[in-house]
């Protein structure tokens, strides 16, 4: 089963209704509480960065028998140094973002923290997939 | 103890009635909405000066039953908007969050 969702950069305080739907879809196919909770912080996070740091983007998330694929796709500026934006409070969130609550530095590392695996690929002035896998076993 | 339950503290006002039957476990404190996010347990009331619509999303997905904005704050009418149709009860205070988690502590043993 696959479930497409499409984030829009005009509507940034809408950033979190993709996480919420998908969630009310996992609840309904009886997955697991923790499953739940984990794809739901993975995702958010990266809702809120295909706000706050790109122009938005497209979901897709496919439920398989023995794991669910969450793959973002941004249209972005692309991450300068992947290895920085994994450290935990590093953020280049603008300070607008930061009144917000946003910019936290803890978007990729709760993406990496929950999901089973991460896989970042991004390219500068292109933009950014994250492929998050959560096991169901 | 259930959201309604917090009413008996005259320091809260009701700004957005959502399902007050829900239980009330233990709280939470907190202003960025990723920490919150990672950290909050389902049933914890969430008490922030953060007043804009992403709050209700941070609810939503992680089964927070009431959110006491403090410190004055009001929701912005976007908040208030979507926290009904997500049924998330919305609280205010006039006291700051280390004021309020204080009552909710002494009050209700949380």
């Amino acid at each position: 089963m696959t479930f497409n969702y499409v984030v829009d950069p005009e509507a940034p305080e809408r950033a979190g209704r993709a996480s919420t739907r998908f969630k009310g879809v996992l609840k309904e196919l009886g997955v697991s509480p923790k499953v739940i909770r984990a794809i739901s912080i993975a995702m958010y996070e990266g809702e809120i960065n295909m706000v706050i740091h790109a122009k938005g983007g497209t979901i897709r998330c496919d439920v398989d028998p023995d794991k669910i694929t969450v793959v973002m796709a941004d249209v972005g500026p692309g991450i300068p140094d992947i290895e920085q934006a994994m450290k935990a409070g590093w953020s280049t969130a603008s300070p607008e973002a930061r009144e917000l609550g946003f910019g936290a530095g803890m978007g990729l590392p709760n993406m990496k923290k929950w999901s089973d695996k991460l896989l970042v690929e991004t390219e500068l002035g292109v933009g950014t997939t994250l492929t998050m896998e959560f096991n169901l076993t | 103890m259930n959201v309604r339950d917090l009413l008996k503290l005259e320091d809260l006002k009701v700004a957005v009635e959502g399902d007050m039957d829900q239980e009330v476990t233990g709280g939470y404190m907190g202003d960025l909405l990723s920490v919150v996010m990672g950290n909050a347990e389902e049933g914890e009331a969430w008490i922030t000066i953060q007043s804009h619509v992403n709050i209700i999303a941070v609810a939503s997905l992680r089964g927070v039953p009431v959110i006491i904005i403090a410190h004055g704050f009001e929701p912005d009418e976007d908040t208030i908007e979507t926290a009904k149709d997500e049924e998330i009860t919305i609280m205010t205070t006039e006291l700051p969050p280390f004021q309020i988690a204080k009552k909710l502590i002494t009050e209700f043993g949380l």
